[in-house]
């Protein structure tokens, strides 16, 4: 395996490689991404991100695939996800015709009906499947998206599935993959992933970027923003974040997600820099909660001015 | 897992350094060793923030080790330089500031001196304590509450599906069946929502106040973990918020104890009730562990902080949870007003308000556990 990944990617030889590659993608990656990135690419690991929501693992992934110029394969998790709807599911309503056109036709041979019944044709292949099947030539990304909303026995499934990438289907016979897709984990922490899944994965944390990446990146999705606006904007989210800040105890802190829609949503009213009127216009953007958008906007001049002090 | 592309003494050196992580409490085991290892392979180790990543992502697995990692590190290769000749000046690299809910009490100086100087009793008794002993007739009563515990709960639907009379049509199942007859579909199968026993979330004050009771609360504790132990979650709260699940799910309740004992930091310490429940509301409650969940607290409402705080904070538990239960062994007292400011605060956004004083009191929390509101009327409902 790894002597296919090597050939495949003998253009990526360091971390900085592939974060050049990330960065034109228009992710911008720090050290700590670079390298777990490249470890996943080189080792032919999965990868566990855990970090505030809005923190950029779903992009991280998409960024990923692009970078490799691979296919992007998402697998949503949610309570009660199955085999049937990871794997491959049979298509019945096909199946039932395929059975009547056999029963006009006056086929009586029931081993023949059934291998009939479990063809190719009829399988419907879901994002595990797809995933093993994409990876031709270029390296795919398979994002097993918020694992941690999937029941614990779908853990136990998953696990299989990240050793060896086959899946076996007792009509077919076993489906291996020729080159194995990257893939990338997340998690919420909503309940502790079990062990024995983690033991499999690279774990990176992903934290909130410091103040010149942030910049950078609203930059990079919103060119059209003046760099004032970029600034000002910036150094009120990171203030929001700072765990030191005792007046910025919010529910939920903003991600890169929410500066971005902020800025969004200034110059979408014509702003070039922001003042405390067009802030609580579009604070909506900002804060998602009722609790969070009084205590913000209640020291909303605070948060400006002192930005003003620093500067 | 030694590597063949490593000078030997790099090898050492590395293998030291999984050891120091080991000794500080890092479940790095020889597989994850062998990870980082085969990460060095492809990286330059003479390059200090290369080795300070690869050791990140491959030797821990979660976001509690990242403390103890940076802190080893530093500490190690301070004492085991690099030896590239490039860059002998001390390593540093810029580290992210991690778990910013957890870190935001212990970080802020001038929060912990405000909360100092509101509450003097504040102070953190960092110490252990043996709870390993057992009477016979206690373990007698553990069993008989397990007994109640481990087959009731209340069930929620779930999205999952399973085989039953009525519901959505099972194809797959239609379909197997009618391979006996020839193809012929003779009875259509079903499948339906199958239910799921809640979760169940216990936060046990263990302040000074409370240590009567929280050797019981905690015995409770084990009788529900082990009862259903995919979907209970036990907290202690004092001083600091402890996650004790893992150590609950210990099959001895005698083991479990004293897992538990050694786990918690701030046995008999203060309260800062508030404190706590927004550190859990905002790292597991709200992402999803309080949803929809029975939420236990047992505490007798001593709160020395600010009572606002709990007070949101509790109506933001109620807003989450399915049912909130309030434990107070003190309510057993004949003439018991709630007084505490903290309790006074709370009780709006109480479903159920129980005794919990003696091991009847708490066998009678199981049936408000398991069974809903049965004793809801002999309690007295604090919300109508």
């Amino acid at each position: 395996m790894s002597t296919t990944t090597r050939a495949a990617h003998a253009d990526i030889t360091t971390p900085e490689d592939l974060a050049a590659l990330l960065d034109q993608r228009d992710y911008l990656a720090d050290d700590g991404v670079a390298t777990a990135c490249f470890l996943a690419l080189r080792m032919g690991r999965p990868l566990f991100l855990e970090g505030d929501a809005g923190v950029g693992k779903t992009e991280l992934a998409k960024a990923l695939a692009g970078a490799l110029g691979g296919p992007f394969i998402r697998l949503q998790c949610y309570e009660g996800i199955d085999a049937a709807q990871a794997l491959y599911d049979w298509d019945y309503p096909r199946q039932l015709l395929h059975l009547r056109a056999a029963q006009v036709a006056g086929a009586a041979d029931t081993a023949q009906l059934e291998s009939g019944l479990y063809d190719r044709r009829f399988l419907l292949a879901r994002p595990l499947l797809r995933a093993l099947e994409a990876g031709d030539g270029a390296r795919g990304v398979l994002l097993i998206d918020e694992i941690d909303r999937a029941d614990d026995e779908f853990e136990a499934f998953l696990l299989e599935f990240l050793s060896d990438f086959t899946i076996s289907i007792p009509e077919l016979g076993t489906v291996r993959a020729t080159t194995p897709p990257v893939v990338v984990l997340t998690s919420n922490r909503t309940r502790e992933v079990h062990d024995a899944l983690k033991r499999r994965c690279l774990y990176h944390w992903m934290a909130h970027p410091e103040f010149d990446r942030e910049a950078a990146i609203i930059r990079r999705r919103l060119p059209e923003a003046t760099s004032r606006l970029v600034e000002e904007v910036t150094a009120a989210v990171q203030q929001l974040r700072d765990p030191v800040d005792p007046g910025a105890d919010l529910l939920k802190p903003p991600g890169i997600a929410e500066s971005i829609d902020w800025t969004a949503a200034l110059m979408a009213l014509g702003a070039r820099e922001l003042s405390p009127e067009n802030a609580a216009r579009t604070l909506g953007a900002l804060v998602k909660h009722r609790e969070d958008h009084e205590s913000v906007s209640r020291r909303l001049s605070a948060l400006l001015n002192g930005h003003e002090a620093t500067r | 897992m030694a590597s063949t592309l490593q000078p030997r003494e790099v090898t050492e050196t590395m293998l030291g350094f999984v050891r120091t992580l080991r000794a500080a409490g890092v479940a790095a085991d020889t597989g994850r060793a062998q990870a980082f290892f085969a990460a060095l392979d492809t990286l330059d180790v003479t390059d200090p923030a290369r080795v300070y990543w690869a050791g990140r992502v491959t030797l821990c697995s979660a976001a509690a080790d990242l403390e103890h990692y940076d802190a080893c590190f530093a500490h190690y290769f301070s004492a085991h330089p690099f030896r590239s000749g490039r860059s002998p000046a001390p390593f540093a690299v810029s580290r992210p500031a991690v778990w910013p809910a957890a870190g935001r009490r212990d970080s802020g100086g001038d929060v912990a001196a405000e909360e100092h100087a509101a509450a003097a009793s504040d102070v953190e008794v960092l110490r252990s304590r043996d709870i390993a002993t057992l009477t016979v007739e206690e373990r007698a009563e553990v069993a008989r509450l397990l007994a109640a515990l481990a087959t009731h709960r209340p069930r929620r639907r779930t999205r999952r599906t399973a085989p039953a009379r009525h519901g959505r049509l099972d194809r797959a199942r239609t379909i197997r069946a009618s391979l006996a007859h020839g193809g012929e579909p003779l009875r259509l199968l079903r499948r339906d929502r199958a239910t799921r026993p809640r979760r169940v979330v216990l936060l046990v004050d263990i302040s000074g106040s409370m240590s009567p009771y929280a050797d019981a609360l905690l015995r409770l504790a084990h009788a529900l973990a082990r009862g259903h132990p995919g979907s209970t979650e036990v907290f202690s709260v004092g001083t600091r918020l402890t996650r004790l699940s893992r150590e609950m799910r210990l099959r001895d309740p005698d083991a479990a104890l004293r897992a538990a004992g050694s786990a918690i930091p701030d046995w008999s310490g203060g309260t800062r009730l508030g404190t706590e429940l927004k550190e859990f509301l905002d790292s597991h409650g709200q992402r999803g562990m309080a949803r929809g969940a029975l939420v236990l607290i047992a505490s007798d409402g001593w709160e020395r902080g600010d009572v606002s705080l709990l007070g949101a904070q509790m109506a933001r538990l109620g807003r989450l949870a399915y049912r909130v239960v309030w434990v107070n062994p003190h309510k057993a007292q004949p003439g018991y007003q709630p007084l505490a400011a903290g309790m006074r605060a709370a009780l709006p956004h109480i479903d159920d308000f129980v005794s919990g004083h003696s091991l009847d009191a708490l066998e009678r929390l199981a049936t408000v556990v398991t069974g809903g509101r049965a004793d809801r009327a002999r309690e007295g409902a604090p919300r109508a």
